[in-house]
Protein backbone atom coordinates (compact mmCIF):
# COMPACT_ATOMS: atom_id res chain seq x y z
CA UNK A 1 0.00 0.00 0.00
CA UNK A 2 2.33 1.93 1.40
CA UNK A 3 4.87 1.21 -1.94
CA UNK A 4 2.05 2.42 -3.76
CA UNK A 5 1.39 5.50 -2.78
CA UNK A 6 4.98 6.83 -3.27
CA UNK A 7 5.14 5.45 -6.31
CA UNK A 8 2.07 7.47 -7.72
CA UNK A 9 3.34 10.24 -5.82
CA UNK A 10 6.52 10.24 -7.78
CA UNK A 11 4.41 9.99 -10.86
CA UNK A 12 2.70 13.35 -9.85
CA UNK A 13 5.00 15.23 -9.08
CA UNK A 14 7.12 13.95 -12.55
CA UNK A 15 3.87 15.29 -14.39
CA UNK A 16 3.55 18.77 -12.67
CA UNK A 17 6.52 19.32 -13.52
CA UNK A 18 7.07 22.18 -15.73
CA UNK A 19 8.42 20.93 -18.76
CA UNK A 20 11.58 22.96 -18.87
CA UNK A 21 14.46 22.36 -21.33
CA UNK A 22 16.53 23.57 -19.01
CA UNK A 23 19.55 23.90 -21.59
CA UNK A 24 17.51 25.25 -24.11
CA UNK A 25 16.71 29.55 -24.13
CA UNK A 26 13.10 29.50 -22.77
CA UNK A 27 14.24 27.47 -20.29
CA UNK A 28 16.82 29.94 -18.94
CA UNK A 29 14.99 32.50 -19.60
CA UNK A 30 12.00 30.62 -17.50
CA UNK A 31 14.28 30.51 -14.94
CA UNK A 32 14.81 34.36 -15.15
CA UNK A 33 11.70 34.87 -15.19
CA UNK A 34 11.36 32.92 -11.74
CA UNK A 35 14.06 34.64 -9.99
CA UNK A 36 12.95 37.93 -11.20
CA UNK A 37 9.28 37.02 -9.61
CA UNK A 38 10.69 35.70 -6.39
CA UNK A 39 12.62 39.37 -5.91
CA UNK A 40 9.85 41.54 -7.02
CA UNK A 41 7.67 39.86 -3.81
CA UNK A 42 10.45 41.02 -1.77
CA UNK A 43 10.65 44.52 -2.83
CA UNK A 44 13.78 44.60 -4.64
CA UNK A 45 12.42 45.62 -8.11
CA UNK A 46 15.84 46.70 -9.09
CA UNK A 47 17.05 43.43 -9.42
CA UNK A 48 13.92 42.20 -10.54
CA UNK A 49 14.32 44.48 -13.64
CA UNK A 50 17.75 42.88 -14.31
CA UNK A 51 16.17 39.21 -14.70
CA UNK A 52 13.62 39.83 -16.92
CA UNK A 53 15.60 42.55 -18.96
CA UNK A 54 18.38 39.30 -18.99
CA UNK A 55 15.32 36.89 -19.94
CA UNK A 56 13.70 39.03 -22.92
CA UNK A 57 17.78 38.64 -24.31
CA UNK A 58 17.90 35.25 -23.83
CA UNK A 59 13.85 34.19 -25.36
CA UNK A 60 13.03 37.18 -27.15
CA UNK A 61 9.77 35.55 -28.19
CA UNK A 62 8.43 34.96 -24.05
CA UNK A 63 5.62 37.38 -23.68
CA UNK A 64 5.40 36.64 -19.83
CA UNK A 65 8.90 37.72 -19.37
CA UNK A 66 7.90 41.27 -21.44
CA UNK A 67 4.86 41.69 -19.45
CA UNK A 68 7.08 41.76 -15.86
CA UNK A 69 9.94 43.59 -17.66
CA UNK A 70 7.15 46.18 -18.46
CA UNK A 71 5.48 45.70 -14.73
CA UNK A 72 9.26 46.66 -13.52
CA UNK A 73 9.45 49.33 -15.81
CA UNK A 74 6.33 50.47 -14.46
CA UNK A 75 7.83 51.18 -11.09
CA UNK A 76 10.95 52.26 -12.06
CA UNK A 77 8.92 55.66 -13.43
CA UNK A 78 10.10 54.20 -16.97
CA UNK A 79 6.78 55.00 -18.38
CA UNK A 80 8.18 54.66 -22.49
CA UNK A 81 9.83 51.79 -21.89
CA UNK A 82 6.85 50.26 -19.93
CA UNK A 83 4.60 50.84 -22.91
CA UNK A 84 7.25 49.54 -25.11
CA UNK A 85 7.61 46.68 -23.48
CA UNK A 86 3.27 45.94 -22.96
CA UNK A 87 3.36 46.12 -26.62
CA UNK A 88 5.90 43.66 -27.25
CA UNK A 89 4.26 40.84 -24.84
CA UNK A 90 0.62 41.72 -26.70
CA UNK A 91 2.28 40.83 -29.74
CA UNK A 92 3.32 38.05 -28.84
CA UNK A 93 0.20 37.01 -26.32
CA UNK A 94 -2.48 39.08 -27.36
CA UNK A 95 -4.93 36.68 -26.29
CA UNK A 96 -3.86 37.15 -22.74
CA UNK A 97 -6.35 38.81 -20.43
CA UNK A 98 -3.73 39.20 -17.60
CA UNK A 99 -1.39 40.94 -19.93
CA UNK A 100 -4.17 43.14 -21.90
CA UNK A 101 -5.27 44.06 -17.89
CA UNK A 102 -2.27 45.09 -16.68
CA UNK A 103 -1.91 47.29 -19.90
CA UNK A 104 -5.14 49.08 -19.62
CA UNK A 105 -4.30 49.87 -15.81
CA UNK A 106 -0.72 51.02 -17.07
CA UNK A 107 -2.53 53.37 -19.67
CA UNK A 108 -4.84 55.32 -17.57
CA UNK A 109 -2.19 56.37 -15.35
CA UNK A 110 0.47 56.68 -18.25
CA UNK A 111 -2.37 59.42 -19.89
CA UNK A 112 -2.89 61.06 -16.37
CA UNK A 113 1.24 61.59 -16.35
CA UNK A 114 1.32 63.06 -20.01
CA UNK A 115 -2.05 64.71 -20.37
CA UNK A 116 -1.19 67.68 -22.35
CA UNK A 117 -0.94 70.70 -19.99
CA UNK A 118 -3.82 73.05 -21.06
CA UNK A 119 -1.65 76.04 -20.89
CA UNK B 1 -1.61 5.10 10.44
CA UNK B 2 -0.45 4.22 6.68
CA UNK B 3 -4.07 5.24 5.38
CA UNK B 4 -3.34 8.41 7.24
CA UNK B 5 0.12 8.96 5.96
CA UNK B 6 -1.63 8.34 2.64
CA UNK B 7 -3.74 10.70 3.32
CA UNK B 8 -1.20 13.37 4.62
CA UNK B 9 1.17 12.54 1.04
CA UNK B 10 -1.64 12.96 -0.97
CA UNK B 11 -2.37 16.33 0.47
CA UNK B 12 1.61 17.23 0.17
CA UNK B 13 1.30 16.23 -3.45
CA UNK B 14 -2.29 18.22 -4.17
CA UNK B 15 -0.10 21.36 -2.77
CA UNK B 16 2.65 20.65 -4.97
CA UNK B 17 0.71 20.01 -7.73
CA UNK B 18 -0.73 23.50 -7.31
CA UNK B 19 2.15 25.15 -6.90
CA UNK B 20 3.95 24.12 -9.79
CA UNK B 21 0.66 25.44 -11.74
CA UNK B 22 0.60 29.00 -10.55
CA UNK B 23 1.77 30.77 -13.67
CA UNK B 24 0.11 34.09 -11.98
CA UNK B 25 0.93 36.16 -8.94
CA UNK B 26 -0.95 39.32 -7.85
CA UNK B 27 1.76 41.80 -6.94
CA UNK B 28 0.86 45.39 -5.40
CA UNK B 29 2.72 48.43 -7.48
CA UNK B 30 3.16 51.54 -6.47
CA UNK B 31 3.41 53.98 -9.90
CA UNK B 32 5.51 57.02 -9.08
CA UNK B 33 4.04 60.29 -11.06
CA UNK B 34 7.00 62.94 -11.61
CA UNK B 35 5.88 66.57 -11.10
CA UNK B 36 5.00 68.59 -13.89
CA UNK B 37 7.29 71.33 -12.58
CA UNK B 38 10.80 70.67 -11.99
CA UNK B 39 10.87 72.59 -8.64
CA UNK B 40 14.99 71.94 -7.74
CA UNK B 41 16.05 74.90 -8.96
CA UNK B 42 14.04 76.45 -6.21
CA UNK B 43 14.84 76.85 -2.56
CA UNK B 44 11.23 79.19 -1.76
CA UNK B 45 7.80 78.95 -2.84
CA UNK B 46 5.77 82.17 -3.25
CA UNK B 47 1.87 82.00 -3.23
CA UNK B 48 1.17 85.69 -4.20
CA UNK B 49 -2.65 85.90 -4.61
CA UNK B 50 -5.34 85.64 -7.21
CA UNK B 51 -7.52 87.47 -9.55
CA UNK B 52 -10.66 86.14 -8.41
CA UNK B 53 -14.25 86.66 -8.63
CA UNK B 54 -18.03 85.13 -8.13
CA UNK B 55 -19.32 84.91 -4.80
CA UNK B 56 -19.31 87.86 -2.46
CA UNK B 57 -19.61 85.34 0.58
CA UNK B 58 -16.31 84.53 0.77
CA UNK B 59 -13.08 86.07 -0.21
CA UNK B 60 -11.66 83.27 -2.90
CA UNK B 61 -8.12 85.11 -3.42
CA UNK B 62 -7.40 85.15 0.46
CA UNK B 63 -8.71 81.83 1.75
CA UNK B 64 -6.85 80.17 -1.58
CA UNK B 65 -3.26 81.85 -0.43
CA UNK B 66 -4.20 80.47 3.13
CA UNK B 67 -5.04 77.02 1.98
CA UNK B 68 -2.10 76.51 -0.80
CA UNK B 69 0.57 77.82 1.59
CA UNK B 70 -0.93 75.54 4.35
CA UNK B 71 -0.46 72.35 1.68
CA UNK B 72 2.64 73.34 0.14
CA UNK B 73 3.68 73.65 4.19
CA UNK B 74 3.40 69.85 4.46
CA UNK B 75 4.02 68.36 1.07
CA UNK B 76 6.50 70.61 -0.45
CA UNK B 77 9.93 70.64 0.10
CA UNK B 78 10.12 74.48 -0.74
CA UNK B 79 9.94 76.96 2.11
CA UNK B 80 6.37 78.62 1.79
CA UNK B 81 7.36 82.88 2.07
CA UNK B 82 4.65 84.48 4.75
CA UNK B 83 4.13 87.65 2.68
CA UNK B 84 0.66 89.53 2.71
CA UNK B 85 -1.56 88.93 -0.35
CA UNK B 86 -1.52 90.51 -3.04
CA UNK B 87 -4.99 92.10 -4.62
CA UNK B 88 -3.91 91.40 -8.34
CA UNK B 89 -7.36 92.77 -9.70
CA UNK B 90 -6.97 96.17 -7.82
CA UNK B 91 -3.00 96.45 -8.62
CA UNK B 92 -4.21 96.16 -12.13
CA UNK B 93 -7.22 98.31 -12.64
CA UNK B 94 -5.29 100.91 -10.19
CA UNK B 95 -1.29 101.15 -11.92
CA UNK B 96 -1.37 99.54 -14.87
CA UNK B 97 1.04 102.02 -16.96
CA UNK B 98 4.27 102.15 -15.32
CA UNK B 99 6.90 99.62 -16.47
CA UNK B 100 7.05 96.63 -13.99
CA UNK B 101 3.51 96.71 -13.31
CA UNK B 102 1.06 94.19 -13.52
CA UNK B 103 -0.03 95.27 -16.88
CA UNK B 104 1.89 95.55 -20.27
CA UNK B 105 0.82 99.34 -21.33
CA UNK B 106 0.94 99.15 -25.14
CA UNK B 107 -2.28 96.87 -24.50
CA UNK B 108 -5.07 97.63 -22.18
CA UNK B 109 -6.80 100.34 -20.83
CA UNK B 110 -7.38 100.28 -17.00
CA UNK B 111 -11.21 101.87 -17.56
CA UNK B 112 -12.00 98.56 -20.20
CA UNK B 113 -11.25 96.12 -17.04
CA UNK B 114 -14.30 95.03 -15.29
CA UNK B 115 -14.76 96.74 -11.77
CA UNK B 116 -16.78 93.25 -10.70
CA UNK B 117 -15.82 89.93 -12.05
CA UNK B 118 -18.81 88.24 -12.36
CA UNK B 119 -18.35 85.68 -14.76
CA UNK B 120 -15.51 83.56 -16.56
CA UNK B 121 -15.28 86.66 -19.54
CA UNK B 122 -14.97 89.18 -16.80
CA UNK B 123 -11.71 87.00 -15.52
CA UNK B 124 -10.35 86.84 -19.23
CA UNK B 125 -9.77 90.39 -19.07
CA UNK B 126 -7.32 90.34 -16.46
CA UNK B 127 -5.41 87.56 -18.59
CA UNK B 128 -2.67 89.73 -19.49
CA UNK B 129 -1.12 90.26 -16.06
CA UNK B 130 0.36 87.36 -15.89
CA UNK B 131 1.93 87.72 -19.41
CA UNK B 132 3.62 90.82 -17.74
CA UNK B 133 7.69 88.98 -17.02
CA UNK B 134 8.86 92.21 -15.55
CA UNK B 135 6.10 93.03 -13.23
CA UNK B 136 6.57 88.99 -12.29
CA UNK B 137 10.59 89.33 -12.37
CA UNK B 138 10.55 91.88 -10.05
CA UNK B 139 8.80 90.85 -7.51
CA UNK B 140 10.87 87.28 -7.86
CA UNK B 141 13.65 89.79 -6.99
CA UNK B 142 12.12 90.94 -3.71
CA UNK B 143 11.91 87.23 -2.50
CA UNK B 144 15.47 85.81 -3.37
CA UNK B 145 13.56 84.43 -6.94
CA UNK B 146 11.22 82.09 -5.52
CA UNK B 147 8.67 79.74 -7.72
CA UNK B 148 5.64 82.18 -7.99
CA UNK B 149 2.07 80.94 -7.52
CA UNK B 150 -0.62 82.88 -8.86
CA UNK B 151 -3.85 82.53 -11.25
CA UNK B 152 -7.59 83.21 -11.42
CA UNK B 153 -10.33 81.96 -9.25
CA UNK B 154 -14.31 82.19 -10.22
CA UNK B 155 -16.25 80.94 -7.63
CA UNK B 156 -19.66 81.40 -8.53
CA UNK B 157 -23.07 80.59 -6.94
CA UNK B 158 -25.11 77.23 -9.40
CA UNK B 159 -28.61 76.27 -9.38
CA UNK B 160 -29.87 73.46 -10.91
CA UNK B 161 -33.68 72.07 -11.14
CA UNK B 162 -34.76 68.42 -13.06
CA UNK B 163 -35.57 64.99 -11.54
CA UNK B 164 -33.36 63.60 -9.25
CA UNK B 165 -33.13 59.93 -8.32
CA UNK B 166 -32.46 58.87 -4.91
CA UNK B 167 -33.03 55.80 -2.78
CA UNK B 168 -36.34 55.21 -0.19
CA UNK B 169 -36.37 52.69 2.45
CA UNK B 170 -39.33 50.76 2.41
CA UNK B 171 -40.83 48.00 4.39
CA UNK B 172 -42.44 45.30 2.58
CA UNK B 173 -45.49 43.03 4.28
CA UNK B 174 -43.27 40.53 5.97
CA UNK B 175 -41.04 43.50 7.50
CA UNK B 176 -38.64 43.16 5.65
CA UNK B 177 -36.22 46.31 4.93
CA UNK B 178 -35.36 47.05 0.99
CA UNK B 179 -34.86 50.14 -0.49
CA UNK B 180 -36.43 51.31 -3.88
CA UNK B 181 -35.30 53.94 -6.22
CA UNK B 182 -37.77 57.38 -6.76
CA UNK B 183 -37.14 60.21 -8.53
CA UNK B 184 -38.10 63.39 -7.68
CA UNK B 185 -38.38 66.89 -9.17
CA UNK B 186 -35.88 69.52 -7.23
CA UNK B 187 -34.39 72.70 -6.99
CA UNK B 188 -30.96 72.38 -5.75
CA UNK B 189 -28.44 75.16 -5.10
CA UNK B 190 -24.77 74.82 -4.97
CA UNK B 191 -21.37 76.20 -6.26
CA UNK B 192 -19.02 76.25 -8.95
CA UNK B 193 -15.80 76.48 -8.36
CA UNK B 194 -13.19 77.04 -11.18
CA UNK B 195 -9.12 78.07 -10.66
CA UNK B 196 -6.60 78.56 -13.42
CA UNK B 197 -2.93 78.06 -11.45
CA UNK B 198 -0.67 79.64 -12.61
CA UNK B 199 3.66 78.73 -12.02
CA UNK B 200 5.85 81.45 -12.75
CA UNK B 201 10.18 81.40 -12.59
CA UNK B 202 10.42 84.04 -9.95
CA UNK B 203 14.28 84.61 -11.70
CA UNK B 204 12.51 85.48 -15.26
CA UNK B 205 9.33 86.22 -14.90
CA UNK B 206 8.26 83.74 -17.33
CA UNK B 207 5.34 80.82 -16.72
CA UNK B 208 6.06 77.27 -16.50
CA UNK B 209 2.68 76.03 -15.83
CA UNK B 210 -0.65 76.96 -15.62
CA UNK B 211 -3.41 74.53 -15.24
CA UNK B 212 -7.46 74.66 -15.33
CA UNK B 213 -9.56 73.33 -13.03
CA UNK B 214 -12.97 72.91 -12.46
CA UNK B 215 -15.45 71.34 -9.45
CA UNK B 216 -18.78 71.40 -8.61
CA UNK B 217 -21.55 70.78 -5.86
CA UNK B 218 -24.94 70.52 -5.85
CA UNK B 219 -27.23 70.60 -2.48
CA UNK B 220 -30.97 69.06 -1.74
CA UNK B 221 -33.25 72.18 -1.03
CA UNK B 222 -33.15 70.99 2.75
CA UNK B 223 -29.63 71.15 3.03
CA UNK B 224 -28.34 74.61 4.41
CA UNK B 225 -24.88 74.75 3.67
CA UNK B 226 -22.22 77.77 4.12
CA UNK B 227 -20.62 79.26 1.22
CA UNK B 228 -17.07 78.77 2.88
CA UNK B 229 -17.84 75.20 3.31
CA UNK B 230 -18.84 74.18 -0.28
CA UNK B 231 -15.76 76.49 -0.84
CA UNK B 232 -13.54 73.99 1.12
CA UNK B 233 -14.98 70.77 0.06
CA UNK B 234 -14.45 71.59 -4.00
CA UNK B 235 -10.67 73.03 -3.12
CA UNK B 236 -10.45 69.42 -0.88
CA UNK B 237 -10.84 67.64 -4.44
CA UNK B 238 -8.41 70.26 -6.55
CA UNK B 239 -5.90 69.88 -3.89
CA UNK B 240 -4.11 66.62 -5.44
CA UNK B 241 -4.14 68.28 -8.83
CA UNK B 242 -2.66 70.83 -7.47
CA UNK B 243 0.18 69.47 -5.78
CA UNK B 244 0.67 67.11 -8.90
CA UNK B 245 2.40 69.73 -10.71
CA UNK B 246 4.91 70.34 -7.77
CA UNK B 247 5.37 67.32 -5.66
CA UNK B 248 5.79 63.43 -7.49
CA UNK B 249 3.53 61.21 -6.16
CA UNK B 250 2.39 57.59 -6.04
CA UNK B 251 -0.52 55.46 -7.25
CA UNK B 252 -1.08 52.57 -5.79
CA UNK B 253 -2.29 49.32 -7.75
CA UNK B 254 -1.71 45.71 -8.26
CA UNK B 255 -0.49 44.13 -11.51
CA UNK B 256 -0.35 40.79 -12.66
CA UNK B 257 3.25 39.05 -12.78
CA UNK B 258 3.10 35.32 -14.93
CA UNK B 259 5.81 32.82 -15.75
Amino acid sequence: MMRKTIASTVLVLALFTPLVDAGGPRGEAQAQVQFGIDVAQKGLWKEALYRWEKAVELDPKYAAAYNNLAIAYEHEGMFEKARKAYDKALELDPKNVSIRQNYDFFKEINDRASRRNPR
Amino acid sequence: MTARAAVTLASVVAALAVGACASTFEIPLETPIQPKIDTSPFERVLVVGFIAGGSEDVDVNLETVRLLRSQLRTKSSMKVIEADVISLAELAADRPRADGDAAPAQTIDPKTLPKQIKDEKDLAAYDYVFANANYWKKLGEEFQSPLIVTGTILFTPNASSGFVQHDREVIDQYGRRTSEPVRAYMERKGFILQPKFVFIDGRTGAILNSEVFRESVLYNPNQDTPALSSYFELMDRLIPGFLGTLTSQKIRGTRVLLK
